[in-house]
């Protein structure tokens, strides 16, 4: 059984399609993720399949059930982490922690979970002293504290600042390792493409494209594109399917090859012309 | 259970690390009433009881008012606008647990307030506390009166679109309710007939008035409307707007601003 299928999914606003019928599967253990620009419907598919908001059409099974209907056995499976939120101030993280766990039958403890997130320094602190990027972690720490079989981020590293996030991907990667499902929504594509299996591109309520980092939107096939300079100081800019023998011939032609690049379109230029042609 | 207790002690917490809410909640009903007290402690009603004693025991029905609906309403605002609702409703916890820690808080801050102020009443303004059976009463009135106002705050902090203005809107009520309903203005027969009429449908008019009984002589009595205490209409409209409470909150209840 897959953990996520969604089929002909529909959201709508007063006036607005906020999802345009997508269709999305997610395998088991699998870690996926879903891209787009600000306003594509990311946050709004997330949190119906977690059970946060209603659909207004469409088929959605999330572990087998129905987030709009299913129950407290589903909610223990499922792990949450909140995009904006700003509860608990007051309390400390370990507090939290805890107190969160207790909503669990078979809960981590906060100290394993604190020291996961990296914030054992910041166990005492109340939370509303922390910032913005340890706050986060909290977040993280209250989604994987019940031990999900199933974990949803929801722009997980805004605020992180570069090792936060080295550390951070580090902790998913365990966790899909242990065999956690996890889908995660982003705006940084080096992100995506460090960690996901496979990923969906949503611009204005559909998905406009879905691969793994290395394919999605025919990045594999395109064309590459070949640089250098000859010995009369000529610069060339070729593109190729398949550079392979220019290159040959360029070796054989005695062309100076600290010269030589060869780039394929990055994840970035890939994305940025599906969003682009989605408008 | 012992998810409830859990958030029972979670919301004590909270609310008692914010300075600055213990101290609008609990001194506010206590400075009044010295202020009240201490401007017409001197003054004697027809019966013979000092302002002081008579605003004491009314006064609980703010305070109450102020824990129980202003504290509900505006707790349930602020939980649903920083996350706190959205967070839980993603966990196994059910929403009677959330309720019942509510309820918790309620309950301590409310028992707490009533306690501040029957000590401003006995130390400043010298009031004896009453015997036994007055005390049996006093539960009755104040378990109804703040499972009344509780559930009613719940049901008003829908109607808050921003959890910074739920102070000031919860309070319109509350304050307006104090004048008409014997707790600032008392003996009420000097209101016009239909201000009294108004304030017999809501319960704060209700509540002072079990409270004087609670903690005023029995001569007190000539000073209400009815000249008597009308306990069996206290518990009656108290019961009545306990159920109403009930039904708004089950109509209106949302776990956050987007859930449609």
């Amino acid at each position: 059984m897959e953990a996520i299928e969604v089929t002909g999914l529909r959201k709508t606003y007063k006036n607005r399609e906020a999802v345009d019928g997508i269709d999305l599967v997610v395998a088991r253990g699998e870690i996926f993720a879903l891209l787009g620009p600000n306003g594509a419907g990311k946050t709004t598919t997330v949190e119906i399949l977690e059970g946060h908001r209603r659909r207004s059409g469409g088929d959605v099974r999330v572990l087998g059930e129905d987030p709009g209907k299913a129950g407290s056995a589903w909610r223990t499976r499922v792990g949450i982490v909140l995009q904006d939120a700003a509860d608990a101030a007051d309390l400390t993280v370990r507090e939290m922690i805890r107190h969160v766990g207790g909503f669990y039958p078979e809960p981590r403890s906060a100290d394993e979970v604190i020291e996961l997130v990296g914030l054992t320094a910041k166990s005492k602190s109340k939370i509303r002293t922390l910032s913005g990027g340890q706050r986060r972690r909290v977040d993280v720490a209250l989604g994987i504290v019940g031990r999900p079989e199933l974990l949803f981020l929801d722009e997980p590293t805004t605020g992180f600042d570069p090792e936060a996030r080295r550390q951070f991907w580090e902790l998913i990667r365990k966790l899909a390792g242990d065999g956690t499902t996890i889908v995660l929504t982003t705006h940084y594509l080096d992100e995506a493409e460090a960690l996901a299996d496979r990923l969906a591109v949503m611009a204005d309520g559909r998905i406009v494209a879905e691969g793994t980092p290395a394919t999605l939107g025919g990045r594999s096939g395109a064309a590459a594109r070949v640089r250098w300079r000859t010995a009369d100081g000529v610069a060339h800019d070729e593109r190729h399917e398949d550079p392979t023998e220019l290159i040959h011939r360029l070796v054989n032609t005695g062309v100076d090859l600290t010269t030589l690049t060869i780039t394929r379109p990055t994840l970035e230029d890939t994305y940025l012309s599906l969003i682009g042609e989605a408008r | 259970m012992n998810t409830s207790l859990s958030r029972g002690h979670v919301e004590l917490l909270q609310f008692f690390r914010d300075k600055t809410a213990l101290v609008f909640t609990f001194a506010f009903p206590a400075m009044l009433l010295l202020l009240f007290g201490t401007i017409f402690g001197d003054q004697y009603n027809d019966a013979g009881v000092s302002a002081s004693r008579v605003f004491t025991a009314s006064m609980i029905a703010y305070g109450v008012l102020n824990t129980a609906f202003v504290t509900m309403g505006a707790g349930l605002a602020m939980d649903r606008e920083d996350g706190t609702l959205k967070r839980l409703r993603g966990t196994p916890m059910p929403v009677s647990a959330y309720l019942v820690g509510k309820a918790l808080l309620v309950l301590a801050l409310s028992l707490a307030e009533t306690a501040l102020l029957l000590l401003v009443g006995v130390l400043v303004f010298d009031m004896p506390l009453p015997d036994a059976s007055h005390w049996l009463t006093f539960t009755w009135i104040f378990l109804l009166s703040v499972i009344a106002c509780s559930l009613l705050g719940v049901a008003v902090s829908a109607l808050v679109r921003n959890a910074r203005n739920a102070g000031a809107i919860l309070n319109v009520p509350v304050v307006a309710l104090q004048f008409i309903s014997g707790v600032f203005i008392q003996p009420m027969s000097q209101l016009p007939d239909w201000l009294v009429n108004v304030a017999s449908i809501f319960p704060v008019r209700w509540m002072a008035q079990g409270f004087r009984y609670v903690f005023l002589p029995e001569s007190a009595s000539s000073q209400e409307l009815a000249g008597s205490w009308e306990l069996g209409k206290v518990a009656l409209v108290l019961g009545v707007w306990c159920v109403v409470g009930l039904v708004l909150c089950l109509m209106t209840f949302r776990w956050s601003d987007s859930d449609r």
